[in-house]
C-alpha cells in the first residue's frame, strides 16, 4: 500500500540498468523534496549471481553509507520510515537483461505497423522487428524471422474497426505457424497482445488463445484518423510485470519490495519528459545516449513519441556509429588531421574495451565527434517515426496542393522546440558543460530560441516512475537536482555569406549590465546569462533570416539562465554546412571552440 | 564505483575449464557422464523443425476460403512431395479443373477456412553439437547437451572472428613483436592453429585461407583489414558465426601491438599440441571472449575452478588499454585514492604505472588498464 503523498518523508528509487544499478535517496526538507545521495553497484541479473536484488541491495548499502543512516534491515528495505531508519516509499525501474524486447506487427507497414511500433516504443520496448503484410518479405521469410528472434512479447495489430478481417487472420496464422518462443524461460507461453480490428478478435482468439498468453485490448488504430495507443501501452506494462519480469532472475522478490509496479526504464523517462512538456506548455526533446543504444523522446503538439536506436551508442555500439555515419562525417568535427587507419583502430579498441575513458584532449575531441554523429543519426531516426498519421483522408485546399503537403509528415519542428535535454555519460560527464551544449547543438541543429539542459546523473528513470505516485516530489527533484540548465541557443534560419551582418542581440538580466552585440554570419559566440533566474532577450535578424516570428522580424523572449549562457549560433541553418576544404574547416572549428571556450587549448 | 577497472583476460598454463555444449532445441544426448570425448566427438543431436511455406489455395483454385478445406486431396498431417497436387476444384460449370501444387517437399501442417491459406512444413533439419574440446563429460543435461570438463592451458583473446575449430599449435613468427607475414605461412600449416606475433595483414589471412589453416592467433590487426575480410564494417561486437574458412583471435587489440610476452611463451610451450579455438566474441551483457584451450590430460578434480582476478594492488601486472600508452605493460606503482584531473580535464581515479620495458612511470585512469591475470 502506498502512503498518502503528503505523509511521505523519504523515498528510495532504483534503476536496474544493464550494467549498473543506481539508487537515489530523496528526503523532504524545509524547501521540499531534494536528492540526498546517490549510490551504485554492478547489476546482478547474470551469472554468477542471477538475482537482481543483490545489485539493488549493494547500491542501497552505498546509499546508507553516504547518507549515514540505515535503510535496510538485513536484506529488507524498512518501510515506512521509523525514526531515522527506513524510507516511506520504494520504487524501481529496470532495463536489465536487455530491457523489454518486442516484435510488433500490423497490416500495412506505414499505417498500423507504424502505430504498433509507436505503442511499443512508447511503453519502453526495443522493437526487434516490424512484420507487416507489405513488408516485402514472403510469408515463409516472416515465419523464419519470427522464429529466429526470441522476443519477450508480441504486439499484433492490424486493420481499422469494421474493416476486412481476413488479412488480420492471415497475420495470426503466420504467428501460429512460426510458434515463436519467449526469450526468458522455455516453459512459459509467449505473451501476445492483440490490438487490431475488433471484428477480427474472435478469429485471433481461435488461432492464438491455446498457444500463447493472449490479451485482447481495444484497437490501437480504430480508424485511419485516430490512434489510441494507451490501452496497448498499458497492456505492455502489465505483461512486462506479469510475464517478463516475473521470469527474470530475482524480480519476483524485487516486485514484492515496491508497492508500485516496476517500469521499463525508457518508459519511465518518457513519463517525466511528457510531464515537463505538459507543465510548461512547450515542445521538448530528450535524448539519452548510452553505451549500446540512444533513446530519443519528444513531445510536439502534445504528442509524445519515443524511439530507440538500438545500435547507436558510445561504447558497445561505437563502431556501428562509424559504420552508419561514415568516417568522413565523424572527421568533419575534428579540428586536426587524423589518419583514417588510426581512427578506425581507436574506435574498434573502444568497442572491445567499452569501459575505457579518454585521457588525452585529442581522444576526448574524437569521442565527442563520434557522439555528435550518434546523436544526429538517432534524431534522424526519431524524426522519421515521430510523424502524423499516414493514410488519413483530409480535405485539401488549394494552398495544400501548392505546398505539396501530405499526411505522415514529421511532427518534429525544430523552430518550435522549447527545451532540449541530454543525458548519458558523454553529455552528463563532459568535463566542460559547454562541450555538452555544443555537441547537442551540432547534432540537433536547433532553430530560433531553444533552451538546453543536461540530466546531471541520469535520475530521469527513477523520477519518471516516482511521478506516477508522487508527482510533487518527482517534479521538485527533477528541477532542483536532476536538470542542469545550460542556458539557451539562438540560431537564425536562412542562407548567408561568412562575414555578413546576421543578428543584433540585446540581453537584459537582473544584476548584469545590459548587453548589446552584433553577430556576423559564420560566427558562434556565447553571451553570459545568470545561472539562476533569467534575462530579457530581443534579437533582430538580418533580412532573409528567421528566428521564428518571420524573416527579418525581431524575437522578444524571456531566456532562462544556465551555467553556459546564451549561445548565438550564426553558422547557418537550412543549410548548415561546414567548409569542405580541410584546412578552412579546421580553422573554423578552432575559431568556434576558442569563442566558446570549449577546450582548455587549441587541439 | 566498486570496480572501475577492466577485469583481466586470463592467460594461464593450467585451469579447470568447463564448457557447456547445448542443443538449440531438445534432442538426444549421445554420451554418458564420465565418458572421455575428443574435440570432434558428437555429444548431442536433434532435428530443427523445417521451414514453413504458405500456399494460398483459395486464390490458386479461385474458390471461397471457406471451401478450401473441402478441396484438399490429402488430409492435414500428410507428407507430400514437391510438385504434388494437394488441392483441386472445378470451375466454369465443371469444365475446368484448377489444381494447386506443393512448392516443396514437406508435411501439411494446417489449412485456414478464413484466409484460404495452407501451411506446409519442410522436413526437419538435423543438428549436431560436438564436444569442442578434448576432456571428460562432467555432467549430462538431459535432452539438452552436456558439460565437458578439461584441464587445459587457457588463453583468452580480446576479439575474434570465426567459429569453433581445433588443430595443432604451430608457431610461425620468431618473436612476439614480429608481424605474421604471408611468407611465414607454408603448406605445413594446413589444419593448424598458427601463432604469429604483433600483427597480421589481410594478405596473410588470404594466404592462411588458401593453405587451409584452422586458426590464426596474433597480437593485433587493423580494422581496415577486418573490413576487407568480412566485406562490411563490423558495427557491434557479436561474432562467431562468420564463415571465413578459419578463425582469427586477437590477443591484444586493433593496430600493431606485440603479443604479451606471457601469452607468447605459453603458446610456444605447447607447440605441436592439440588446441581448441573459438573466435566468438560478445561484448554486451554476458561478455564472451575468444579463447584458445590446450587440454593437458585428465582433469585434476582438486584443481581450482576458473578463478577471477580480485582487484588492483600495488605490484599488479597490467596492460594499458587506451592512448596515450596503449598496449604497454607494467606494474602498478601507486594507487592514489583521490580523484585526479586528466589532460582531458575529467577528474577520475588514477594509478601510477611503471612500465616493464624502460621502467618509466606514467599516470593513467584506472578505467584504462586491464589486469593480466596469472
Amino acid at each position: 500500500m502506498i502512503a498518502p503523498p503528503e505523509s511521505i518523508r523519504s523515498i528510495l528509487a532504483t534503476d536496474c540498468g544493464s550494467t549498473t544499478t543506481k539508487a537515489i535517496l530523496i528526503e523532504k526538507g524545509p524547501e521540499g523534496y531534494r536528492l540526498v545521495v546517490r549510490g551504485e553497484a554492478p547489476t546482478t541479473v547474470e551469472a554468477p549471481f542471477e538475482d537482481v536484488t543483490r545489485g539493488v541491495l549493494n547500491a542501497v548499502r552505498e546509499v546508507e553509507e553516504l547518507a549515514g543512516r540505515k535503510i535496510l534491515e538485513g536484506e529488507r528495505i524498512v518501510s515506512p520510515q521509523s525514526g531515522d531508519q527506513g524510507v516511506d516509499l520504494y520504487v524501481s525501474t529496470s532495463s536489465a537483461g536487455g530491457g523489454l524486447q518486442m516484435m510488433v506487427s500490423g497490416l500495412v507497414l506505414q499505417m498500423t505497423g507504424e502505430s504498433a511500433q509507436r505503442a511499443a516504443l512508447g511503453a519502453g520496448a526495443i522493437v526487434m522487428d516490424v512484420i507487416a503484410l507489405n513488408d516485402g518479405r514472403r510469408p515463409h521469410e516472416k515465419i523464419r524471422r519470427l522464429r529466429q528472434l526470441r522476443p519477450d512479447m508480441i504486439l499484433l495489430s492490424g486493420g481499422t474497426d469494421g474493416g476486412d478481417v481476413k488479412r488480420v487472420a492471415e497475420m495470426a496464422e503466420i504467428l501460429v505457424a512460426a510458434d515463436p518462443k519467449a526469450r526468458l524461460g522455455s516453459d512459459y507461453r509467449l505473451p501476445v497482445i492483440y490490438a487490431g480490428n475488433r471484428d477480427a478478435a474472435p478469429l485471433v482468439r481461435e488461432c492464438l488463445d491455446s498457444r500463447t498468453a493472449l490479451t485482447v485490448v481495444p484497437n490501437l488504430r480504430p480508424s485511419l484518423e485516430r490512434e489510441e495507443l494507451k490501452p496497448a501501452r498499458d497492456a505492455i506494462h502489465e505483461l512486462f510485470m506479469e510475464h517478463v519480469m516475473a521470469h527474470a532472475p530475482g524480480y519476483k522478490k524485487l516486485m514484492t519490495w515496491s508497492p508500485v509496479p516496476i517500469m521499463p526504464t525508457p518508459g519511465a523517462v518518457g513519463i517525466i519528459i511528457e510531464k515537463v512538456a505538459r507543465r510548461d506548455g512547450i515542445a521538448v526533446v530528450g535524448v539519452d545516449i548510452g553505451g549500446a543504444t540512444t533513446d530519443v523522446f519528444s513531445v510536439f503538439q502534445g504528442v509524445f513519441n519515443r524511439t530507440v536506436s538500438a545500435n547507436l551508442g558510445m561504447s558497445y555500439s561505437v563502431s556501428n556509429v562509424m559504420a552508419e555515419a561514415g568516417i568522413e562525417n565523424i572527421l568533419r568535427w575534428v579540428p586536426f588531421p587524423v589518419d583514417e587507419v588510426e581512427l578506425r583502430n581507436r574506435v574498434k579498441n573502444k568497442m572491445i574495451r567499452p569501459t575505457t575513458i579518454p585521457q588525452t584532449l585529442e581522444d576526448l575531441v574524437i569521442e565527442q565527434a563520434i557522439a555528435r554523429e550518434a546523436l544526429r543519426l538517432a534524431f534522424q531516426q526519431h524524426r522519421s517515426l515521430a510523424v502524423g498519421l499516414r493514410g488519413v483522408q483530409s480535405e485539401r485546399t488549394i494552398s495544400d496542393i501548392m505546398t505539396q503537403t501530405e499526411t505522415g509528415q514529421s511532427l518534429v519542428s525544430l523552430m518550435d522546440l522549447g527545451l532540449l535535454v541530454g543525458s548519458g555519460g558523454v553529455l552528463s560527464h563532459a568535463p566542460r558543460r559547454v562541450q555538452a551544449a555544443l555537441m547537442m547543438i551540432d547534432a540537433f541543429l536547433p532553430e530560433g530560441l531553444t533552451h538546453l539542459a543536461v540530466d546531471s546523473i541520469f535520475m530521469a528513470p527513477q523520477l519518471g516512475v516516482l511521478s506516477t505516485v508522487h508527482e510533487e516530489a518527482a517534479t521538485q527533484v527533477f528541477e532542483r537536482d536532476c536538470l542542469v540548465r545550460l542556458g539557451a541557443v539562438l540560431a537564425p534560419v536562412g542562407p548567408g555569406k561568412p562575414g555578413q551582418p546576421c543578428l543584433e542581440v540585446r540581453l537584459e538580466a537582473q544584476g548584469l549590465p545590459p548587453l548589446e552585440r552584433s553577430v556576423r554570419f559564420g560566427e558562434l559566440v556565447v553571451l553570459p546569462l545568470p545561472e539562476e533566474g533569467g534575462a530579457k532577450l530581443r534579437a533582430t535578424p538580418d533580412r532573409g533570416l528567421d528566428l521564428g516570428p518571420g524573416k527579418g522580424r525581431a524575437l522578444t523572449a524571456e531566456v532562462r539562465g544556465g551555467v553556459v549562457g546564451l549561445i548565438v549560433d550564426c553558422r547557418g541553418r537550412r543549410p548548415f554546412a561546414l567548409p569542405t576544404v580541410s584546412a578552412t574547416r579546421i580553422d573554423r572549428l578552432r575559431e568556434w571552440n576558442r569563442a566558446l571556450g570549449v577546450y582548455p587549448r587549441d587541439v | 564505483m566498486a570496480h572501475a577497472y577492466t577485469p583481466g583476460l586470463r592467460v594461464t598454463d593450467s585451469a579447470l575449464i568447463r564448457r557447456e555444449r547445448r542443443l538449440p532445441l531438445k534432442g538426444t544426448v549421445l554420451v554418458a557422464r564420465g565418458e572421455a570425448v575428443e574435440a570432434d566427438t558428437v555429444v548431442a543431436r536433434t532435428e530443427l523443425p523445417g521451414n514453413v511455406h504458405t500456399v494460398n489455395i483459395a486464390s490458386r483454385l479461385s474458390v471461397d476460403p471457406a471451401q478450401v478445406p473441402g478441396t484438399l486431396r490429402r488430409p492435414v498431417g500428410s507428407k507430400v512431395e514437391k510438385g504434388e497436387v494437394i488441392a483441386s476444384a472445378k470451375s466454369l460449370f465443371g469444365l475446368v479443373t484448377n489444381t494447386a501444387q506443393t512448392p516443396v517437399e514437406g508435411t501439411i501442417e494446417s489449412v485456414s477456412h478464413v484466409t484460404g491459406q495452407l501451411i506446409l512444413r519442410e522436413p526437419p533439419m538435423p543438428v549436431e553439437v560436438g564436444a569442442y574440446v578434448r576432456g571428460v563429460v562432467a555432467e549430462v543435461l538431459p535432452e539438452e547437451g552436456v558439460v565437458v570438463e578439461t584441464q587445459a592451458a587457457f588463453v583468452q583473446g580480446i576479439f575474434g572472428v570465426g567459429g569453433e575449430t581445433f588443430g595443432e599449435v604451430a608457431i610461425a613468427a620468431e618473436s612476439p613483436d614480429q608481424p605474421l607475414l604471408p611468407e611465414l605461412l607454408s603448406p605445413t600449416h594446413r589444419g593448424k592453429v598458427v601463432v604469429g606475433g604483433a600483427y597480421t595483414s589481410h594478405a596473410a589471412l588470404q594466404r592462411a585461407r588458401e593453405l587451409g589453416v584452422a586458426a590464426v592467433v596474433v597480437g593485433g590487426f587493423d580494422d581496415q583489414d577486418l573490413r576487407q575480410l568480412l566485406g562490411r564494417d563490423l558495427g557491434v561486437a557479436i561474432t562467431g558465426s562468420e564463415e571465413l574458412g578459419f578463425t582469427l583471435v586477437l590477443t591484444e587489440g586493433f593496430g600493431h601491438i606485440c603479443m604479451a610476452d606471457r601469452t607468447w611463451r605459453l603458446l610456444g610451450a605447447h607447440r605441436g599440441e592439440l588446441a581448441s579455438v573459438s573466435g566468438a566474441t560478445q561484448i554486451r551483457a554476458g561478455v564472451m571472449r575468444p579463447e584458445i584451450l590446450i587440454p593437458r590430460g585428465v582433469p585434476a578434480r582438486a584443481a581450482a575452478e576458473e578463478s577471477h582476478a580480485t582487484g588492483l594492488e600495488v605490484g599488479s601486472l597490467l596492460r594499458v588499454i587506451r592512448e596515450p600508452h596503449f598496449g604497454r605493460i607494467g606494474h602498478v606503482a601507486e594507487l592514489p585514492p583521490e580523484l585526479r584531473p586528466l589532460e582531458s580535464e575529467a577528474k577520475v581515479r588514477v594509478l601510477v604505472v611503471e612500465f616493464a620495458d624502460d621502467h618509466t612511470r606514467a599516470v593513467v585512469p584506472r578505467a584504462n588498464v586491464e589486469l593480466i591475470a596469472e
